[in-house]
């Protein structure tokens, strides 16, 4: 202990004590430890009994209104998410709902089209039809011309070469030779 | 306050202890009240003021001072889970007491011309014991003889016992000794050398001449060591603290 040795020298400028290393003077030793109890013990005393329970208080009611306000915060979450489900199914139902009337809408359409189409080709058929029987008629006008013109012409040929025939004949010679 | 050159210069006379009311003595024993009791007290009452207002108060959410003081009530409980477990925090309030009355003595002796309390051995050396007598009488209390295990740990081969258990029990009796020696001689050396650099300087600079171009230095110096001196009242009282609750844990777990 050097400090020991640099105080030792010192003169002690009171006197009082004697002592000249003050922590080891036994003269207040009954007073320091007299106190130190006292002061310790009530120190110990009040600090366990009123204010540690209420500061440990204080800091416990501060857990547990966190740990109720995440509960809380997790309820209101797991309710969001809820919502937002529900949400997103009502938006799909709205969906199909109008995938439906559009597809509806559009089979009316297509409905209308085929049987407007239909109805013009049944016209344009019987257009058709009619147009056909038509040439049947004059094609069949035509050949009949073309029959009595060979009647005529054979009638007119056996005249040139001096044969008198008939009309009917002639004719008949013709339906023969065409038929044949 | 006149003070004489001398004592300026005495790095012992902060030590000494005054009578302010006497009192006694009774039965023989001088117990009157001293400077040494008013810094102890002044502590004490700073302690309930401080911890008092946080939990009379007591907000959800926390002003400053209260959370200065839940800080320190986290401190001490988070020091006693580390050391000693979940168990350890029955001895809460004594190691909360502990702490705060070594830690307040120490940062009041940091005030100058204030009275440090830590720094007489008769009143860390009371506290040492009061310490080792509680890890004894909880020890035998809760482990009957199985504490004595304590001084005979599981798995040595029992020639080696011869050896182990005497360097066990001396250990075990230097703990209060070396915690009440720690403790008081880190404040005593401590303040010596923040007195004696000071007191240098002081004396250099009224020696005048050549000596002036020194005393900045030795002031500087002074100021370095104060710094320390806060770092080493802190951690002092943390030792003390931290300490005492590896030996309680001795007490809750003597078979380590």
């Amino acid at each position: 202990m050097m400090f020991l040795s640099l105080a030792a020298p010192a003169p002690n400028a009171e006197g009082s004590g004697g002592a000249s290393f003050p922590p080891f003077d036994p003269s207040h030793f009954a007073s320091q430890l007299f106190w130190l109890v006292i002061l310790f013990g009530g120190l110990y005393i009040v600090l366990s009994r009123f204010v540690l329970p209420k500061l440990g208080g204080v800091i416990e009611k501060r857990g547990d209104t966190i740990a109720d306000a995440l509960d809380e915060a997790a309820r209101l979450d797991e309710q969001a998410k809820e919502a937002k489900q529900k949400q997103e199914q009502h938006l799909a139902e709205a969906r199909a709902k109008a995938r439906e009337t559009a597809d509806k809408a559009r089979d009316k359409v297509e409905a209308e089209i085929a049987e407007e189409s239909r109805k013009v080709d049944e016209q344009l058929s019987a257009r058709l039809d009619e147009a056909e029987t038509r040439i049947r008629k004059v094609r069949a006008e035509a050949l009949s011309n073309v029959e009595s013109i060979a009647t005529e012409a054979t009638q007119a040929m056996l005249g040139r070469f001096g044969v008198k025939a008939t009309k009917a004949d002639a004719k008949a010679a013709v339906d023969r030779a065409t038929k044949g | 306050m006149n003070l004489s050159f001398r004592q300026i210069a005495d790095p012992m006379h902060q030590f000494e202890v005054k009578k302010l009311i006497e009192i006694g003595p009774i039965g023989g024993l001088d117990l009157s009240f001293t400077n040494a009791s008013f810094y102890m007290l002044l502590g004490c009452v700073l302690i309930v003021a401080f911890f008092g207002m946080a939990a009379s108060r007591g907000k959800l959410v926390p002003s400053r001072m209260q959370s200065i003081a839940e800080i320190g009530y986290g401190f001490v409980a988070d020091m006693i889970r580390g050391a000693a477990g979940e168990e350890g925090l029955k001895f809460f309030p004594f190691i909360f007491t502990l702490f705060f009355f070594v830690f307040f003595a120490n940062m009041l002796g940091m005030i100058p011309y204030a009275f440090t309390t830590t720094s007489h051995l008769i009143v860390t050396g009371a506290l040492a014991l009061l310490v080792i007598s509680i890890v004894l009488i909880y020890g035998f209390y809760k482990n009957g003889f199985k504490f004595l295990k304590l001084f005979a740990p599981a798995g040595a081969p029992w020639p080696i016992y011869i050896l182990l258990v005497p360097i066990e029990v001396i250990s075990f009796v230097a703990r209060p000794v070396t915690l009440a020696l720690r403790l008081f001689a880190n404040m005593l050396a401590g303040h010596i050398m923040l007195k004696l650099f000071a007191g240098f300087a002081i004396t250099l600079a009224s020696l005048g001449g050549a000596y002036i171009v020194i005393a900045p230095l030795a002031f500087g110096m002074g100021i370095a060591l104060n710094a320390l001196e806060f770092l080493v009242a802190g951690l002092q009282a943390y030792v003390f603290a931290i300490l005492t609750c590896v030996y309680i844990n001795d007490a809750l777990h003597p078979a380590h």
